[in-house]
């Protein structure tokens, strides 16, 4: 039998566990103050995650989805696109999203249940947090149709979970930016654990990456606690997508430190043991020890930068904790851009329950 | 001027709306070089393009998903679903991202895409091919659903669907595709969404329906005439939102109320009219509100369809059983 077509999945890391540099630097790495930054942005996101979940333990916030431990792979995909580039979420990539522009007080006014959260700053061309599953891949690509057919060299990035690229969604994504050559890049950051169930159950395939083998797109696996490795990788398949010459699947190999949300306890179903040697491969301490090493960091500077962190997310808390919800008519004001007859009734009805005069 | 069927009159404005507007974009399964499968869209890649009429993989998830992607980034996708029956795996966009995609972003993104998709039972097509699914839309709030019933309504409705801001179900009677013909100007002038049509004014009885069964609807009424019974009949069109104020002018005239529809009965638009006509117009009716529907059981195999399908005896049956109350 003959061979009619091969493949290999290539696997890229840069920086290791240990923060020793294990194979060629990318350009932009080659200047501190880029790594520096990349650390910072970081440990903002880190700083700001931490303070999240206390809000919720603390009552102050609902249910909330931690970034803890996805901060390289959140980070990298945010510097490496460009503010007419389309972000497509799920609902834990704060990550890029602070690098975009979004303000975390958005992010907590999401997870308090009000829907100005998704109203957010940055981009306004991107798409909100996508809870059920994979279906922004889709979106994602359907911008990228849509750039394509306007002959705009922007692209489309849409991030999925391990879990959520075992969905139908997912694979029409991948499908459909192979059969239509767009711009699009779907980012699986792999985190191990799609709630209780381990990325092993989730398929037989020996790479999340090489899925996008089926679609015909550029499929690469990338250490996603890695951050230079990481933009390395988005650099690329942003740069071969807006050149129109396709998609890239990324697999971003990282691992979820936290729970899955405030709502879910991981130690019913997930070794100590595991998350203990998840920890030695975080994304910051590597970064920290090579800065350290390049003698551009050190625990002054780190004491110092997360106190100025501490001070910007609390402004940005007392910004979300002083904000009001907005009134019941809220619900039907933005439901159609022309409210029909019968919404018309029904806020009316609902502004007389408060007692309220309608107009 | 050519008078067309309610299938021309679709392509019709399908060609006017991409001739007027640069942001749409036709696409979905064999819509292309082929012309769809019930020619929907033929002659339109040949003379507008690829880039306006765009084939899509074999994927109704796909289709939807990318519609969705497409309108938040300002474009006007009118995509199709090439059978009602194919339409449910495209439900998760419409229901769970274009519906509310302005709502949950308070306005600052919004979905301006048209789903169409042929409706309905009774041209003898293979199983899947021959459903009305219109209740399980209309019940999702941020949708409008419209179903013209004549070739005229049906370019004046899309006209208006695709020129709206917000996402559009667009089912078309499949049975009425090629029932008649009429002259259609093709003027782009749109009908509004959010009324019904009276196509005939009458005392007696209100017998209220929607696509292909306007045909049977109207046929009743005509054999109530030479009884001397007058019947008005009303042409839902949208049944999202739904006006019913026009229906309750008219059974305040009548007293009584006849709803015919071809989806199965229980939770039906028929319902929600019966429902509304309890709650606000109960001292006006003088007799119990009649449902003639599809029953509760999957639409068969087409040898049994036409005893599925409300037929023009028991629209009259309907209407005789109001008629004998005072």
């Amino acid at each position: 039998m003959k061979t009619v077509a091969s493949f290999t999945i290539g696997y890229r890391q840069v920086l290791d566990q240990d923060g020793r540099i294990v194979d060629a630097l990318p350009e932009f790495a080659r200047d501190p103050a880029v790594l520096v930054d990349l650390y910072q942005r970081m440990s903002f996101t880190r700083v700001f995650d931490g303070k999240a979940v206390a809000l919720q333990r603390t009552g102050k916030l609902g249910t909330y989805a931690s970034s803890l431990g996805h901060e390289a792979a959140h980070i990298a995909i945010g510097v490496a696109m460009k503010p007419e580039d389309v972000f497509c979420p799920m609902y834990r990539e704060y990550g890029v999203q602070f690098v975009r522009g979004v303000k975390p007080r958005h992010v907590l006014l999401y997870w308090c249940g009000d829907e100005r959260g998704n109203d957010f700053t940055g981009p306004k061309h991107d798409l909100p947090w996508c809870v059920p599953i994979a279906t922004q891949c889709l979106h994602a690509a359907g911008a990228a149709l849509a750039f394509k057919l306007r002959h705009e060299p922007r692209v489309a990035v849409s991030v999925v979970g391990d879990g959520g690229s075992s969905k139908t969604d997912f694979y029409a994504a991948i499908n459909s930016a192979g059969a239509y050559t767009l711009p699009y890049i779907g980012v699986i950051v792999n985190n191990q654990w799609a709630i209780s169930v381990p990325r092993s159950a989730q398929t037989g395939a020996e790479t999340l990456a090489q899925k996008g083998l089926a679609g015909g797109l550029r499929c690469v696996q990338v250490d996603g606690n890695d951050v230079i490795a990481m933009l390395a990788v988005m650099q690329e398949a942003i740069a071969h997508a807006r050149r129109g010459e396709g998609g890239t699947v990324v697999e971003a190999v990282t691992y979820r430190l936290s729970d899955h949300t405030t709502a879910d306890d991981a130690r019913r179903y997930r070794p100590d043991d595991e998350v203990k040697q998840a920890w030695d491969r975080e994304p910051l301490k590597r970064l920290r020890r090579y800065l350290e090493a390049l003698g551009v960091w050190d625990e002054a500077k780190e004491q110092a930068w997360k106190e100025q962190c501490g001070r910007e997310v609390d402004i940005e808390v007392n910004a979300y904790l002083e904000t009001k919800s907005q009134p019941i008519e809220s619900i039907f004001d933005y439901l159609y851009a022309e409210a029909p007859h019968d919404i018309a009734a029904q806020r009316a009805q609902a502004i007389a329950l408060e007692g309220r005069p309608h107009g | 001027m050519a008078e067309i069927t309610l299938i021309e009159a679709v392509t019709q404005a399908l060609a006017y709306e991409i001739a007027h507007d640069p942001s749409v974009v036709v696409l979905g399964e064999d819509v292309g070089v082929n012309g769809g499968v019930f020619r929907a869209t033929a002659g339109l890649h040949a003379r507008f393009g690829s880039e306006r009429v765009l084939d899509t993989p074999l994927d109704e998830t796909a289709i939807a998903g990318l519609a969705v992607g497409m309108a938040f980034q300002g474009m006007k996708p009118v995509a199709e679903a090439q059978f009602d029956g194919f339409i449910y795996p495209m439900m998760d966009h419409i229901i769970c991202h274009a519906a509310r995609m302005r709502s949950r972003t308070r306005g600052r993104l919004h979905c301006p895409m048209v789903l169409r998709a042929p409706w309905g039972g009774g041209i003898r097509a293979p199983e899947h091919h021959s459903e009305a699914p219109e209740a399980l839309f209309a019940h999702i709030p941020g949708l409008r659903v419209v179903i013209p019933s004549s070739p005229a309504r049906a370019y004046g409705l899309l006209l208006a669907a695709i020129r709206d801001p917000d996402p559009v179900i667009f089912f078309e009677p499949k049975r009425i595709y090629r029932q008649y013909k009429e002259e259609v100007p093709d003027d782009g002038e749109a009908l509004p969404l959010d009324v019904c049509f009276v196509l005939r004014d009458g005392s007696d009885v209100t017998l209220v329906t929607w696509g292909a069964h306007v045909k049977e609807t109207l046929e009743a009424a005509d054999a109530l005439a030479k009884e001397g019974i007058y019947a008005e009949v009303i042409d839902v069109a949208t049944v999202k939102p739904l006006d019913f104020d026009t229906i309750h002018e008219s059974v305040q005239k009548t007293g009584r109320c006849v709803i015919v529809h071809e989806a199965a009965r229980t939770g039906g638009i028929g319902a929600e009219i019966a429902a509304q006509l309890a709650e606000k117009a109960m001292f006006d009716l003088v007799a119990p509100v009649e449902r003639v529907t599809g029953y509760d059981t999957p639409m068969p195999l087409f040898r049994l369809e036409m005893k599925y399908l409300p037929s023009v005896e028991r629209i009259l049956a309907a209407a005789k059983r109001t008629l004998a109350y005072r």
